[in-house]
Protein backbone atom coordinates (compact mmCIF):
# COMPACT_ATOMS: atom_id res chain seq x y z
CA UNK A 1 0.00 0.00 0.00
CA UNK A 2 1.18 3.41 -0.43
CA UNK A 3 0.23 5.58 1.64
CA UNK A 4 1.56 8.97 3.02
CA UNK A 5 2.39 8.77 6.73
CA UNK A 6 4.12 12.34 6.52
CA UNK A 7 2.92 14.60 9.76
CA UNK A 8 0.81 17.43 8.49
CA UNK A 9 3.21 19.95 8.80
CA UNK A 10 5.33 18.17 6.07
CA UNK A 11 2.13 18.38 3.71
CA UNK A 12 2.51 21.89 1.76
CA UNK A 13 -0.63 23.34 1.40
CA UNK A 14 -0.25 23.17 -2.14
CA UNK A 15 -0.26 19.57 -2.07
CA UNK A 16 -3.58 19.00 -2.22
CA UNK A 17 -4.36 21.31 -4.58
CA UNK A 18 -1.55 20.11 -7.05
CA UNK A 19 -3.00 16.76 -6.42
CA UNK A 20 -6.56 18.63 -8.20
CA UNK A 21 -5.19 20.37 -10.31
CA UNK A 22 -3.82 17.09 -11.94
CA UNK A 23 -6.71 15.33 -11.35
CA UNK A 24 -8.31 18.24 -13.32
CA UNK A 25 -6.46 17.96 -16.03
CA UNK A 26 -6.89 14.78 -16.02
CA UNK A 27 -10.44 14.66 -16.54
CA UNK A 28 -10.16 17.94 -19.31
CA UNK A 29 -8.45 14.91 -21.40
CA UNK A 30 -11.97 12.49 -21.42
CA UNK A 31 -12.69 13.19 -24.72
CA UNK A 32 -9.26 11.99 -25.90
CA UNK A 33 -8.29 9.54 -23.66
CA UNK A 34 -11.24 8.34 -21.53
CA UNK A 35 -9.70 4.89 -19.90
CA UNK A 36 -6.37 6.91 -19.10
CA UNK A 37 -8.29 9.59 -17.21
CA UNK A 38 -10.44 7.13 -15.42
CA UNK A 39 -7.77 4.84 -14.85
CA UNK A 40 -5.81 8.24 -12.94
CA UNK A 41 -8.92 8.71 -10.88
CA UNK A 42 -9.01 5.28 -9.78
CA UNK A 43 -5.50 5.18 -8.50
CA UNK A 44 -5.84 8.57 -6.89
CA UNK A 45 -8.65 7.68 -4.88
CA UNK A 46 -7.02 4.40 -4.10
CA UNK A 47 -4.20 5.91 -2.83
CA UNK A 48 -6.57 8.77 -1.01
CA UNK A 49 -9.58 7.00 -0.09
CA UNK A 50 -9.56 2.99 -0.46
CA UNK A 51 -6.17 2.36 0.81
CA UNK A 52 -6.70 5.34 3.97
CA UNK A 53 -10.09 3.24 4.97
CA UNK A 54 -8.35 -0.26 4.82
CA UNK A 55 -5.55 1.43 7.21
CA UNK A 56 -7.53 3.10 9.53
CA UNK A 57 -10.84 1.20 9.83
CA UNK A 58 -10.64 -0.13 13.59
CA UNK A 59 -10.32 3.24 14.87
CA UNK A 60 -12.46 4.91 12.22
CA UNK A 61 -14.95 2.54 13.17
CA UNK A 62 -14.75 3.02 17.22
CA UNK A 63 -15.61 6.51 15.98
CA UNK A 64 -18.77 5.59 13.95
CA UNK A 65 -21.53 3.77 16.52
CA UNK A 66 -24.16 6.77 16.33
CA UNK A 67 -26.57 6.74 13.69
CA UNK A 68 -26.83 9.98 11.92
CA UNK A 69 -30.63 10.91 13.41
CA UNK A 70 -32.09 11.92 9.83
CA UNK A 71 -31.20 8.52 8.56
CA UNK A 72 -32.59 6.34 11.12
CA UNK A 73 -35.29 8.23 10.52
CA UNK A 74 -35.79 7.52 6.87
CA UNK A 75 -34.87 3.57 8.01
CA UNK A 76 -37.38 3.60 10.19
CA UNK A 77 -40.09 4.97 7.93
CA UNK A 78 -39.70 2.05 5.69
CA UNK A 79 -42.65 -0.44 5.34
CA UNK A 80 -42.15 -4.06 6.90
CA UNK A 81 -40.28 -6.40 4.67
CA UNK A 82 -38.63 -3.23 2.43
CA UNK A 83 -35.07 -4.06 0.76
CA UNK A 84 -32.33 -1.70 1.05
CA UNK A 85 -29.07 -1.26 0.61
CA UNK A 86 -26.62 0.80 2.53
CA UNK A 87 -23.97 1.67 -0.41
CA UNK A 88 -20.46 2.37 1.35
CA UNK A 89 -22.03 0.59 4.51
CA UNK A 90 -18.37 1.29 6.70
CA UNK A 91 -19.01 -0.47 9.95
CA UNK A 92 -22.32 -1.23 9.40
CA UNK A 93 -23.84 0.98 12.19
CA UNK A 94 -27.22 1.52 9.87
CA UNK A 95 -27.81 -1.87 8.89
CA UNK A 96 -29.71 -2.64 11.95
CA UNK A 97 -31.81 0.23 12.63
CA UNK A 98 -35.24 -1.18 11.21
CA UNK A 99 -35.36 -5.16 12.69
CA UNK A 100 -38.61 -5.25 10.03
CA UNK A 101 -36.29 -5.02 6.79
CA UNK A 102 -33.70 -6.51 4.88
CA UNK A 103 -30.31 -4.43 4.46
CA UNK A 104 -27.24 -5.17 2.51
CA UNK A 105 -24.27 -3.22 3.08
CA UNK A 106 -21.72 -2.76 0.70
CA UNK A 107 -18.33 -1.02 0.92
CA UNK A 108 -14.85 -0.94 -0.69
CA UNK A 109 -13.06 -1.56 2.10
CA UNK A 110 -12.67 -4.96 3.32
CA UNK A 111 -11.49 -4.49 6.71
CA UNK A 112 -14.99 -2.14 7.19
CA UNK A 113 -17.03 -4.82 5.87
CA UNK A 114 -15.64 -7.65 8.33
CA UNK A 115 -16.63 -5.13 11.32
CA UNK A 116 -19.66 -4.26 10.12
CA UNK A 117 -20.15 -8.80 10.02
CA UNK A 118 -19.05 -8.55 12.95
CA UNK A 119 -21.83 -6.55 14.14
CA UNK A 120 -25.05 -7.90 12.43
CA UNK A 121 -23.59 -10.85 13.86
CA UNK A 122 -23.48 -9.78 17.43
CA UNK A 123 -27.14 -8.19 16.73
CA UNK A 124 -28.01 -11.62 15.18
CA UNK A 125 -26.74 -13.55 18.36
CA UNK A 126 -28.22 -11.50 20.70
CA UNK A 127 -31.93 -11.94 19.52
CA UNK A 128 -31.05 -15.77 19.64
CA UNK A 129 -29.56 -15.50 23.22
CA UNK A 130 -32.31 -13.80 24.39
CA UNK A 131 -35.17 -15.77 22.63
CA UNK A 132 -34.04 -18.64 23.92
CA UNK A 133 -33.75 -17.55 27.39
CA UNK A 134 -37.18 -15.74 26.81
CA UNK A 135 -35.56 -12.56 28.49
CA UNK A 136 -36.91 -10.46 25.40
CA UNK A 137 -35.94 -6.72 26.29
CA UNK A 138 -33.90 -4.57 24.11
CA UNK A 139 -32.21 -7.55 21.99
CA UNK A 140 -35.96 -9.45 20.95
CA UNK A 141 -35.93 -6.41 18.47
CA UNK A 142 -32.58 -6.76 17.09
CA UNK A 143 -32.16 -7.21 13.17
CA UNK A 144 -32.01 -10.26 12.07
CA UNK A 145 -32.07 -9.74 8.07
CA UNK A 146 -28.73 -8.11 7.54
CA UNK A 147 -25.94 -8.63 5.42
CA UNK A 148 -22.79 -7.59 3.82
CA UNK A 149 -20.44 -7.46 1.16
CA UNK A 150 -17.37 -6.08 -0.33
CA UNK A 151 -18.27 -4.11 -3.63
CA UNK A 152 -17.00 -0.73 -5.60
CA UNK A 153 -20.00 1.95 -5.29
CA UNK A 154 -19.26 2.37 -9.22
CA UNK A 155 -19.93 -1.69 -9.93
CA UNK A 156 -22.17 -2.65 -7.64
CA UNK A 157 -23.88 -6.34 -7.69
CA UNK A 158 -27.01 -5.97 -6.95
CA UNK A 159 -30.05 -6.86 -8.83
CA UNK A 160 -31.17 -3.83 -10.97
CA UNK A 161 -34.06 -2.11 -9.54
CA UNK A 162 -34.56 -5.12 -6.62
CA UNK A 163 -34.34 -2.59 -3.83
CA UNK A 164 -37.02 -0.37 -2.07
CA UNK A 165 -34.57 1.87 -1.32
CA UNK A 166 -30.89 2.48 -0.99
CA UNK A 167 -28.94 4.90 1.15
CA UNK A 168 -25.64 5.67 0.90
CA UNK A 169 -24.11 7.88 3.57
CA UNK A 170 -20.50 9.92 3.01
CA UNK A 171 -19.18 8.27 0.18
CA UNK A 172 -19.79 10.13 -2.77
CA UNK A 173 -18.10 12.76 -1.70
CA UNK A 174 -14.67 10.87 -2.06
CA UNK A 175 -15.24 10.14 -5.95
CA UNK A 176 -12.43 12.81 -7.59
CA UNK A 177 -14.25 13.70 -10.65
CA UNK A 178 -17.40 14.96 -10.99
CA UNK A 179 -18.25 12.11 -14.07
CA UNK A 180 -17.27 9.69 -11.20
CA UNK A 181 -19.74 11.01 -8.79
CA UNK A 182 -22.78 11.17 -11.24
CA UNK A 183 -22.16 7.87 -12.14
CA UNK A 184 -22.19 7.03 -8.57
CA UNK A 185 -25.25 8.47 -8.09
CA UNK A 186 -26.49 7.08 -11.41
CA UNK A 187 -25.93 3.04 -10.09
CA UNK A 188 -27.87 3.82 -6.82
CA UNK A 189 -30.81 4.88 -8.97
CA UNK A 190 -30.14 1.64 -11.17
CA UNK A 191 -31.03 -0.24 -7.60
CA UNK A 192 -34.10 0.67 -6.72
CA UNK A 193 -37.26 -0.32 -8.53
CA UNK A 194 -38.84 1.59 -10.93
CA UNK A 195 -42.06 3.22 -10.74
CA UNK A 196 -45.16 1.49 -12.33
CA UNK A 197 -48.84 3.09 -12.45
CA UNK A 198 -50.29 3.87 -9.39
CA UNK A 199 -46.76 2.62 -7.26
CA UNK A 200 -43.72 5.16 -6.93
CA UNK A 201 -40.73 3.88 -7.59
CA UNK A 202 -37.82 2.85 -5.13
CA UNK A 203 -35.85 6.04 -3.43
CA UNK A 204 -32.41 6.42 -2.64
CA UNK A 205 -31.21 8.67 -0.29
CA UNK A 206 -27.66 10.37 -0.52
CA UNK A 207 -25.60 12.56 1.99
CA UNK A 208 -22.66 14.26 1.33
CA UNK A 209 -20.33 17.31 3.03
CA UNK A 210 -21.02 20.58 2.40
CA UNK A 211 -18.79 23.42 1.47
CA UNK A 212 -20.82 25.77 3.30
CA UNK A 213 -19.91 25.27 7.26
CA UNK A 214 -19.90 28.46 8.11
CA UNK A 215 -20.74 27.79 11.60
CA UNK A 216 -18.20 25.19 12.30
CA UNK A 217 -14.44 25.48 13.17
CA UNK A 218 -13.09 23.78 10.43
CA UNK A 219 -13.69 27.20 8.38
CA UNK A 220 -14.54 26.09 4.80
CA UNK A 221 -17.65 28.08 3.42
CA UNK A 222 -18.71 29.25 0.13
CA UNK A 223 -16.54 30.39 -2.70
CA UNK A 224 -13.90 28.10 -0.94
CA UNK A 225 -11.65 25.39 -2.78
CA UNK A 226 -13.94 22.07 -3.09
CA UNK A 227 -11.47 19.66 -3.66
CA UNK A 228 -9.28 18.76 -0.50
CA UNK A 229 -7.78 16.38 1.52
CA UNK A 230 -8.16 16.23 4.63
CA UNK A 231 -5.86 14.13 7.19
CA UNK A 232 -6.73 11.71 9.81
CA UNK A 233 -4.20 11.35 12.73
CA UNK A 234 -4.03 7.55 13.32
CA UNK A 235 -3.88 8.38 17.05
CA UNK A 236 -2.02 4.94 19.08
CA UNK A 237 -4.29 4.12 22.50
CA UNK A 238 -1.53 5.36 24.68
CA UNK A 239 -1.35 8.61 23.40
CA UNK A 240 -5.07 9.91 24.12
CA UNK A 241 -3.58 11.05 27.31
CA UNK A 242 -3.69 15.30 28.19
CA UNK A 243 -1.68 17.84 25.83
CA UNK A 244 1.02 18.61 27.27
CA UNK A 245 1.01 22.95 27.74
CA UNK A 246 1.96 24.42 24.72
CA UNK A 247 2.03 21.72 22.64
CA UNK A 248 0.05 22.93 19.17
CA UNK A 249 -1.50 19.84 17.53
CA UNK A 250 -0.81 19.52 13.52
CA UNK A 251 -4.05 17.90 12.76
CA UNK A 252 -6.27 15.00 14.78
CA UNK A 253 -8.58 12.26 14.55
CA UNK A 254 -12.21 12.24 14.40
CA UNK A 255 -12.62 11.42 17.68
CA UNK A 256 -14.25 13.72 19.42
CA UNK A 257 -16.09 14.85 16.45
CA UNK A 258 -17.97 12.25 15.54
CA UNK A 259 -21.91 13.32 15.84
CA UNK A 260 -22.44 14.07 12.17
CA UNK A 261 -23.47 11.96 9.79
CA UNK A 262 -21.21 9.57 10.06
CA UNK A 263 -18.70 11.92 8.98
CA UNK A 264 -17.58 14.53 10.96
CA UNK A 265 -14.54 16.77 8.69
CA UNK A 266 -11.61 17.08 11.11
CA UNK A 267 -9.34 20.29 10.58
CA UNK A 268 -7.95 20.36 7.19
CA UNK A 269 -3.58 19.87 7.20
CA UNK A 270 -3.72 23.34 5.77
CA UNK A 271 -5.42 25.03 8.93
CA UNK A 272 -4.90 22.67 11.79
CA UNK A 273 -6.06 23.32 15.28
CA UNK A 274 -5.56 21.21 17.90
CA UNK A 275 -7.97 19.10 19.48
CA UNK A 276 -8.76 19.09 22.99
CA UNK A 277 -8.03 16.16 24.72
CA UNK A 278 -6.42 14.45 22.61
CA UNK A 279 -2.02 15.08 22.09
CA UNK A 280 -0.92 14.91 18.72
CA UNK A 281 2.67 12.96 18.44
CA UNK A 282 5.28 13.75 15.48
CA UNK A 283 5.24 9.79 15.33
CA UNK A 284 1.68 9.20 14.76
CA UNK A 285 0.84 8.58 11.05
CA UNK A 286 -1.39 10.87 8.93
CA UNK A 287 -3.25 10.39 6.56
CA UNK A 288 -4.71 12.34 3.83
CA UNK A 289 -8.03 11.27 2.63
CA UNK A 290 -9.78 12.78 -0.53
CA UNK A 291 -13.12 14.92 -0.29
CA UNK A 292 -15.00 16.72 -2.78
CA UNK A 293 -16.86 19.13 -0.94
CA UNK A 294 -19.93 20.07 -2.13
CA UNK A 295 -21.75 23.91 -3.03
CA UNK A 296 -25.17 24.13 -3.04
CA UNK A 297 -27.18 23.08 -5.35
CA UNK A 298 -24.26 20.65 -6.59
CA UNK A 299 -25.99 17.73 -5.69
CA UNK A 300 -29.36 17.88 -7.32
CA UNK A 301 -27.58 18.76 -10.29
CA UNK A 302 -25.28 15.66 -10.06
CA UNK A 303 -29.17 13.65 -9.39
CA UNK A 304 -30.59 15.18 -12.72
CA UNK A 305 -27.29 14.49 -14.82
CA UNK A 306 -27.77 10.60 -13.83
CA UNK A 307 -31.02 10.83 -15.16
CA UNK A 308 -32.96 10.76 -11.46
CA UNK A 309 -35.35 13.32 -10.21
CA UNK A 310 -35.24 15.12 -6.88
CA UNK A 311 -37.66 14.01 -4.30
CA UNK A 312 -36.48 16.38 -2.01
CA UNK A 313 -33.24 17.68 -0.13
CA UNK A 314 -31.94 19.77 2.40
CA UNK A 315 -28.92 20.52 4.38
CA UNK A 316 -28.21 19.32 7.81
CA UNK A 317 -25.73 19.84 10.02
CA UNK A 318 -22.28 20.12 7.25
CA UNK A 319 -23.92 18.29 5.01
CA UNK A 320 -26.28 18.46 2.27
CA UNK A 321 -28.28 15.40 0.78
CA UNK A 322 -31.15 14.37 -0.94
CA UNK A 323 -33.92 12.40 -1.81
CA UNK A 324 -33.82 11.00 -5.47
CA UNK A 325 -35.80 8.23 -7.30
CA UNK A 326 -35.65 7.28 -10.55
CA UNK A 327 -37.23 10.08 -13.96
CA UNK A 328 -39.13 7.73 -15.34
CA UNK A 329 -41.83 7.68 -11.72
CA UNK A 330 -41.63 11.51 -11.43
CA UNK A 331 -42.44 11.56 -15.33
CA UNK A 332 -45.44 9.34 -14.91
CA UNK A 333 -46.93 10.80 -11.60
CA UNK A 334 -47.00 13.98 -13.22
CA UNK B 1 -23.68 -14.60 3.20
CA UNK B 2 -27.20 -15.31 3.58
CA UNK B 3 -29.12 -17.02 0.80
CA UNK B 4 -32.00 -14.50 0.94
CA UNK B 5 -28.88 -11.95 0.50
CA UNK B 6 -28.41 -14.08 -2.63
CA UNK B 7 -31.56 -13.47 -4.40
CA UNK B 8 -30.64 -9.90 -4.61
CA UNK B 9 -27.17 -9.75 -6.72
CA UNK B 10 -26.18 -10.42 -9.91
CA UNK B 11 -22.72 -10.09 -11.81
CA UNK B 12 -21.06 -6.82 -11.13
CA UNK B 13 -19.67 -6.44 -14.41
CA UNK B 14 -21.90 -3.62 -16.32
CA UNK B 15 -22.15 -5.58 -19.63
CA UNK B 16 -23.55 -8.91 -18.15
CA UNK B 17 -25.95 -6.44 -16.36
CA UNK B 18 -28.58 -6.84 -19.22
CA UNK B 19 -28.10 -10.44 -19.25
CA UNK B 20 -30.64 -12.82 -17.60
CA UNK B 21 -27.29 -15.35 -17.33
CA UNK B 22 -26.47 -13.08 -14.78
CA UNK B 23 -28.63 -13.94 -12.13
CA UNK B 24 -29.17 -15.67 -9.74
CA UNK B 25 -25.07 -16.17 -9.32
CA UNK B 26 -24.27 -20.04 -8.87
CA UNK B 27 -22.53 -20.90 -5.86
CA UNK B 28 -19.64 -22.87 -6.47
CA UNK B 29 -17.94 -25.28 -3.93
CA UNK B 30 -19.73 -23.71 -1.53
CA UNK B 31 -19.30 -24.56 2.56
CA UNK B 32 -22.40 -23.68 4.44
CA UNK B 33 -23.06 -22.73 7.84
CA UNK B 34 -26.42 -22.70 9.76
CA UNK B 35 -26.93 -19.71 12.19
CA UNK B 36 -28.77 -20.10 14.98
CA UNK B 37 -31.74 -17.10 13.89
CA UNK B 38 -34.82 -16.49 15.33
CA UNK B 39 -37.94 -17.17 13.46
CA UNK B 40 -39.51 -13.55 12.58
CA UNK B 41 -42.89 -14.89 10.76
CA UNK B 42 -44.37 -11.26 9.54
CA UNK B 43 -40.41 -10.63 8.13
CA UNK B 44 -40.51 -13.37 6.35
CA UNK B 45 -44.12 -12.97 4.97
CA UNK B 46 -43.67 -9.31 4.43
CA UNK B 47 -40.14 -10.27 2.33
CA UNK B 48 -41.67 -12.88 0.03
CA UNK B 49 -43.04 -10.82 -2.61
CA UNK B 50 -39.81 -9.15 -3.01
CA UNK B 51 -38.23 -12.45 -3.89
CA UNK B 52 -37.42 -13.63 -7.36
CA UNK B 53 -38.77 -17.04 -6.71
CA UNK B 54 -37.21 -18.55 -9.64
CA UNK B 55 -33.91 -17.81 -8.95
CA UNK B 56 -34.31 -18.86 -5.40
CA UNK B 57 -35.64 -21.89 -6.64
CA UNK B 58 -32.60 -22.08 -8.75
CA UNK B 59 -30.53 -21.19 -5.81
CA UNK B 60 -31.59 -23.67 -3.46
CA UNK B 61 -31.51 -26.98 -5.89
CA UNK B 62 -27.68 -25.64 -6.13
CA UNK B 63 -27.01 -25.78 -2.48
CA UNK B 64 -28.47 -29.17 -2.74
CA UNK B 65 -31.67 -28.05 -0.20
CA UNK B 66 -35.05 -30.20 -1.23
CA UNK B 67 -36.79 -28.48 -4.39
CA UNK B 68 -39.05 -25.95 -4.00
CA UNK B 69 -42.69 -25.49 -5.56
CA UNK B 70 -43.21 -23.76 -8.64
CA UNK B 71 -45.24 -21.30 -7.70
CA UNK B 72 -44.35 -19.40 -4.37
CA UNK B 73 -47.17 -19.68 -1.79
CA UNK B 74 -49.03 -16.26 -0.91
CA UNK B 75 -48.60 -15.04 2.41
CA UNK B 76 -52.39 -16.57 3.45
CA UNK B 77 -50.54 -19.89 2.47
CA UNK B 78 -47.46 -19.75 4.09
CA UNK B 79 -48.45 -17.96 7.96
CA UNK B 80 -50.61 -21.01 7.68
CA UNK B 81 -47.84 -23.08 7.16
CA UNK B 82 -45.69 -24.10 9.80
CA UNK B 83 -43.64 -26.29 8.11
CA UNK B 84 -42.82 -23.96 5.21
CA UNK B 85 -42.48 -21.51 7.20
CA UNK B 86 -39.69 -23.55 9.03
CA UNK B 87 -38.04 -23.84 5.66
CA UNK B 88 -38.03 -21.09 4.55
CA UNK B 89 -36.70 -19.35 7.63
CA UNK B 90 -34.00 -22.15 7.82
CA UNK B 91 -32.92 -21.45 3.63
CA UNK B 92 -33.27 -18.39 3.86
CA UNK B 93 -31.85 -16.39 7.19
CA UNK B 94 -29.92 -19.20 8.67
CA UNK B 95 -28.12 -20.96 5.77
CA UNK B 96 -25.04 -18.95 5.42
CA UNK B 97 -22.35 -19.35 2.17
CA UNK B 98 -19.28 -18.96 4.63
CA UNK B 99 -16.86 -20.33 1.93
CA UNK B 100 -16.59 -20.71 -1.65
CA UNK B 101 -17.57 -18.76 -4.90
CA UNK B 102 -19.94 -17.28 -6.74
CA UNK B 103 -20.04 -17.41 -10.56
CA UNK B 104 -21.44 -15.58 -13.30
CA UNK B 105 -23.37 -17.63 -15.69
CA UNK B 106 -23.06 -14.65 -18.73
CA UNK B 107 -19.52 -14.34 -18.21
CA UNK B 108 -18.22 -16.77 -15.88
CA UNK B 109 -16.23 -14.49 -13.30
CA UNK B 110 -15.89 -16.18 -10.13
CA UNK B 111 -16.31 -13.86 -6.70
CA UNK B 112 -14.90 -15.37 -4.05
CA UNK B 113 -17.08 -16.03 -0.60
CA UNK B 114 -14.38 -15.85 3.06
CA UNK B 115 -15.67 -15.79 6.22
CA UNK B 116 -18.97 -15.27 4.68
CA UNK B 117 -18.03 -11.98 2.92
CA UNK B 118 -18.32 -12.29 -0.64
CA UNK B 119 -16.15 -9.78 -2.23
CA UNK B 120 -17.61 -8.31 -5.89
CA UNK B 121 -14.25 -5.96 -6.17
CA UNK B 122 -13.22 -6.28 -10.45
CA UNK B 123 -10.19 -7.01 -11.56
CA UNK B 124 -9.15 -3.76 -13.77
CA UNK B 125 -9.97 -5.62 -17.17
CA UNK B 126 -13.47 -5.92 -16.14
CA UNK B 127 -14.29 -2.90 -14.69
ZN1 LIG C 1 -20.79 -11.55 -15.37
Amino acid sequence: MAISSTAPSALPSSSAADAVAKLTAAGAETETEPAAAEAEAEAYERTHVHCVYEAIAPHFSATRYKPWPAVGSFLRAQPPGAVGFDVGCGNGKYLGVNPEILMVGSDRSASLVALARSRCKELQNRQAGAAAAGTGGEARGAAVATDVLVADGLSLPFREHSADFVICVAVIHHMSTRARRQDAIRQLLRCVKLGEAGRTGGQALVYVWALEQGTSRRGWDEGGEQDLLVPWVLKSQQKQQKPPKGVKGEGTGEASAADKSGEAPPTPATAAAPEPGVAPSHTDPVFQRYYHLYRKGELEQDVLAAGGVVVSSGYERDNWWVVAANGLVAHERR
Amino acid sequence: MKVLTLNFLSCAVKSCKSSSDSFPLHPKDAELVSDDVELNQQLLVNLLPRIDWNALRTTSTELGFPQLPEQPPTAEELQADAKMLKDLHTLLMETQINEGKLVCGHCGHEYAVREGIANFLLPSHLV
